[in-house]
């Protein structure tokens, strides 16, 4: 009676498990289990089978729990030598410590202690130890400038490009209260301060989607009813990770890649990211061995895989990516049937002769594979405008666009702003001035830059896109691993006052790679920096 | 833990092998049993040879499909995309759809549907226009050379809001909320819309399959806001009628006990101060009480006090900042949700704030904030705007005169039809009880009234299924996106529609 009552009051639960995802599995272990006992002489391998799986199950958690068992052990007694080495005592000592403080705390404290707060929060707030944001905050707190503070730090961390923000400060000089205001003639009030549709207004939508052709320069046009505009290309690359996996699945990330990444797809979504790592024997080139062999292991780890991210032209490396390779990437996608997320934030900052292919000139109209490709675009860097806050999801799915246009509920672009760039994008000769000479500046600081660091014996692979160059340091750094890495960083940071993004930020599988952001400096800037840089080599030469 | 331990025990002490093997076959034959038991409805009761054949055929042809589709077929989608991709079946949004299609206009579109369904003032258009057509290109230019403030206009800002945005936010906050409160800038983190903000506080607070209490009726769009993303669930707290839909302590400690027996971990209670879509507020006393049963089931409050500034009754508005500040109670779980869609009529701004005193809960919602940032050239105009004192002076006091004497107009032209609103001092709404208007006493009459309103009468109005109320034939109209002159044509509209359903 008791059993009865006690399996209804907890069915629900176990039937939501059952309908859920690991159901499947469960089921198939059960059922022949379930026959046995049933069926003829099942009895002894009935009970042998079960009794084996349990001694198993406890000897693995015994197994597990040992280490935690001997430090609760150790801590009772006080002084207790621990058998092992000392330094792994000390290693393994110290979560056990904070463990048992946490468990025996609340408690007592719960009345008066500090309230509970998501766990998923307690990780992002502890994130931002990562080298990338280290050094962040401290070019920000104590930024270079040739007059005021000499002896600041160089930003050279942030993709941000200064080049061309004089042509954007004319233009809005001389247009903004006009754009905002007045559209067309008549005072565009109730375009501004009423609710506007969320995902962008159709006026605005049809703006972006002509930059975008406009700026990737081919037969491309991007029909704007699939366009979505969100507040920045990171939450557009959080709300396609939202809509394309659910919590515990994986994205395939070719590595090195913007260390942003692992912040706007993982954080809120709970989905995992298998690095695919790529080498500079192969200029770090995305090779499609790799991605299988990447997604083969994330089978076997039992991860289901629903899309590829790339980034085109690439982050941090800055080369672009072949049509043949993104066809092999179509294939492969298709073939394993996941999506790709095509980032191509940078498609108007080349500055190489290379060609710039965009995934959205080669899927035919008539072809059913266009619903996995979606793209991402935004104007902070081609437009230099990162305050702005405007990124695009541009997708052939209706499914997922009509989920990410009420997911963009949650991150929508203020209509003042929309207003003004609608009329910004609007003005064809000032983008295409804008976008013109934006390369050529962008071509020239690129070239001058890495020559300053050729003189230094510093090598960059070879780039055509982007705001930076990816610099070898191997020659420079202590030992060849990450802490070899982070130390020049450090010292980067800290002597020469250079904040740079180490290769391991990137999760670039090579150490003594580093990003140089060169698009916020000054050409005057530029033997300053090499200055910096010199002095920290030379100690580290003497030092090795 | 502590079921795996002692049989460890009896497994390696002495004559445990007998019980150390009883106790998990009998463990695992209950399970078996159990869970037998438990699918033995989707099981036909007696399987024959044949029907488990059938059966086991229907299965793995299914899945050689699959696998030859594989190559052909659509990519997954993630489960959250799939329902919400599907078109919405909740009246709240189809009704703001079908205006959206056929929006009423006096003159252009007069057969057009009329919208009392969504909380927008239109009533202070006039002055912000006024405003933006003297000030908006000093705003944006600033008043000294032109260069410095237009670069502060392009690169990269402080996500959570600029300090002088902040700044100007407080004291426009202290304005409006009155009393003796202060607003502290740095305790305050600004975000692209309050339905952001209160989504970050959700992520903040909360993981996954914990839960919030939300009296209701409480406003539709705080299911998408809590619930989508976070995967948080909302556990109804239900307000009656004879109590005029105030929240009762006893009603809140009920649900809390039902839900953790349940086996459901509750985090916090969500608020709406002044209510939507009640529109009454919560006294000092009753604030007081939650913040003790706050304190003693160890839980977060959220206070969405976003029509804090639209008061038209006597009855003075006392904010969860104000109590904490008078008495001593645990500030760090105390969480304010403000922004300037409704007290600064300003929805297309898209502006919302987080105001805490909990350290570890800012840190969180600015890095969060990431995902939804303020575009510089509206916290340029904003800090202007906030800053003008007399015009944010003037600018209350209109727009709190202009709302009472719209409501006035719209609930006494109610009353005219025989329909009465819930006692309410604030907000751009009325809580209207047309009860004795639905044919039958239950949802599916309601839903009934709120069809033939909207496709007979023309006019979106929300049911109060769509806000969780427990009683049937309750609705929210909105009334400040009317002219004073639509109020007649509305009420005529409103009658036609019922008459008809008396004749």
């Amino acid at each position: 009676m008791t059993q009865t009552l006690y399996s209804r009051t907890r069915s629900p639960e176990i039937e939501k498990e059952i309908a859920g995802g690991g159901g499947g599995a469960a089921m198939r272990v059960i059922v022949p289990l379930q026959g046995v006992v049933q069926g003829r002489g099942g009895l002894v391998l009935g009970s042998i089978i079960p009794c084996a799986l349990f001694y198993f199950l406890q000897f693995y958690l015994k197994r597990n729990r040992k280490d935690t068992d001997d430090q609760n052990n150790s801590n009772s007694s006080g002084q207790n030598p621990n058998p092992r080495s000392s330094s792994y005592g000390k290693l393994s000592e110290l979560p056990g410590l904070t463990r048992s403080l946490s468990r025996g705390l609340p408690s007592p404290r719960s009345l008066r202690g500090p309230v509970f707060v998501s766990g998923r929060v307690r990780g992002i707030v502890k994130d931002s130890d990562s080298p990338y944001y280290v050094g962040l905050r401290r070019a920000k707190e104590d930024p270079y400038d040739e007059l005021s503070n000499p002896n600041g730090v160089i930003q050279l961390g942030l993709a941000e490009n200064k080049l061309s923000l004089d042509l954007v400060k004319h233009w809005l000089a001389d247009n903004a209260e006009q754009a905002i205001l007045r559209n067309g003639k008549e005072l565009s009030i109730s375009q501004i301060v009423p609710y506007q549709p969320f995902d962008g207004s159709m006026e605005f939508k049809v703006a972006v989607a002509g930059f975008m052709s406009q700026v990737m320069e081919k037969a491309v046009s991007f029909n704007p009813s699939q366009v979505v505009l969100t507040a920045g290309a990171t939450p557009a690359i959080e709300i396609l990770s939202f809509c394309l996996a659910d919590a515990g699945n994986a994205f395939l990330v070719p590595t090195p890649y913007y260390p942003g990444f692992d912040r706007d797809i993982k954080w809120r979504t709970g989905v995992e990211i298998i690095h695919v790592p790529c080498r500079s024997t192969d200029n770090f080139n995305l090779s499609i061995a790799a991605l299988d062999q990447a997604f083969d292991q994330a089978k076997k780890r039992g991860l289901k895989v629903r899309g590829i991210v790339i980034s085109n032209p690439s982050n941090p490396v800055g080369n672009l990516i072949s049509r043949g390779t993104l066809y092999s990437l179509l294939d492969f996608a298709r073939e394993k049937n996941i999506h790709i997320i095509s980032n191509e934030l940078l498609a108007g900052s080349t500055h190489g002769n290379e060609e710039f292919v965009s995934m959205a000139e080669l899927l035919d109209p008539d072809d059913s594979d266009r619903k996995r490709v979606h793209i991402v675009y935004g104007l902070s860097k081609d437009l230099s405008l990162p305050g702005f806050w405007v990124g695009v999801i541009y997708s052939y799915n209706e499914e997922v666009l009509a989920a990410a246009k009420r997911l963009a509920r949650f991150s929508s672009i203020s209509a003042p702003t929309q207003c003004l760039l609608v009329s910004m994008l609007s003005d064809a000769k000032f983008v295409q001035t804008l976008i013109t000479i934006n390369r050529e500046r962008l071509q020239s600081m690129y070239a001058q830059f890495v020559a300053g660091l050729k003189k230094l014996g510093v090598e960059c692979i070879k780039s055509s896109g982007g705001f930076y160059c990816w610099a070898d340091m191997s020659g420079l750094i202590r030992s060849y691993n990450k802490k070899g890495e982070l130390e020049l960083w450090d010292k980067l940071l800290n002597i020469a006052k250079v904040n740079v993004t180490p290769g391991s930020s990137c999760h670039c599988i090579e150490p003594g790679w580093f990003r140089f952001c060169v698009t916020t400096l000054t050409e005057k800037d530029i033997p300053v920096v090499m200055d910096r840089i010199q002095k920290v080599s030379e100690t580290s030469k003497l030092n090795r | 833990m502590r079921l795996v331990v002692p049989l460890q025990g009896v497994v390696q002490g002495r004559g445990g092998l007998i019980f150390g093997s009883l106790i998990p076959c009998a463990l695992f034959y209950f399970l078996q049993l159990y869970l037998k038991r438990h699918r033995s409805p989707r099981n036909p009761p007696s399987p024959s040879a044949s029907l488990q054949n059938l059966a086991e055929m229907n299965r793995t042809s299914s899945r050689s499909n699959l696998l030859s589709r594989g190559s052909i077929g659509p990519a997954r989608i993630s489960s959250l995309a799939t329902s919400i991709s599907k078109p919405n079946d909740s009246p709240y949004y189809i009704g703001l759809d079908k205006v959206s299609e056929d929006p009423y206009d006096r003159f252009g579109n007069p057969d057009g549907v009329i919208q009392l369904g969504l909380s927008e003032n239109r009533l202070c258009f006039d002055l912000i226009e006024k405003w933006m057509l003297e000030n908006l290109t000093d705003s944006i230019r600033g008043r000294d050379g032109d260069d410095l403030s237009i670069s502060g206009i392009a690169s990269y800002q402080p996500l959570d809001g600029t300090m002088e945005l902040k700044m100007a936010m407080a004291g426009f906050m202290s304005h409006v909320i009155g009393g003796a409160v202060s607003f502290e800038p740095s305790q305050m983190v600004l975000t692209a819309g309050a339905t952001p903000a209160i989504e970050t506080l959700c992520f903040c607070l909360a993981d996954h399959g914990n839960a919030f209490l939300v009296p209701t009726p409480y406003y539709p769009g705080f299911d998408r806001d809590m619930k989508w993303r976070t995967g948080v669930e909302l556990i109804p707290v239900h307000c009656r009628s004879t109590d005029n839909f105030t929240l009762s302590i006893s009603v809140l400690d009920q649900a809390f006990n039902q839900t953790r027996k349940r086996g459901t971990k509750i985090r916090g209670i969500l608020l709406s101060n002044p209510a939507n879509p009640v529109g009454n507020l919560l006294s000092r006393e009753i604030l007081c009480d939650l913040l003790d049963f706050a304190r003693e089931k160890n839980i977060h409050i959220i206070s969405d006090e976003i029509f804090a500034g639209s008061i038209y009754g006597n009855e003075e508005f006392v904010s969860i900042a104000d109590v904490l500040d008078s008495e001593d109670f645990d500030k760090s779980r105390v969480h304010i949700v403000y922004g300037l869609s409704k007290d600064l009529s300003l929805p297309g701004f898209l502006v919302g704030v987080i105001y805490s005193l909990n350290d570890n809960v800012l840190v969180a919602a600015r890095k969060l904030t990431r995902f939804s940032s303020i575009s510089a050239p509206t916290q340029k105009l904003l800090v202007s705007m906030l800053s003008d004192a007399r015009f944010i002076k003037e600018y209350m006091e209109t727009n709190k005169k202009r709302i009472r004497n719209m409501r006035d107009l719209f609930v006494s032209g109610l009353e005219g039809l025989g329909i009465r609103c819930a006692d309410s001092s604030a907000g751009l709404y009325c809580w209207a009880n047309m009860s004795k208007l639905i044919p039958s006493y239950g949802e599916k009459g309601e839903l009934e009234l709120w069809d033939k309103l909207l496709n007979v009468a023309k006019i979106n109005v929300t049911p109060g299924s769509a806000c969780h109320c427990i009683e049937p034939g309750w609705f929210r109209c909105c009334f400040t996106t009317l002219d004073e002159e639509d109020i007649p044509l509305v009420m005529e509209r409103i009658r036609k529609a019922t008459d008809s359903r008396a004749s």
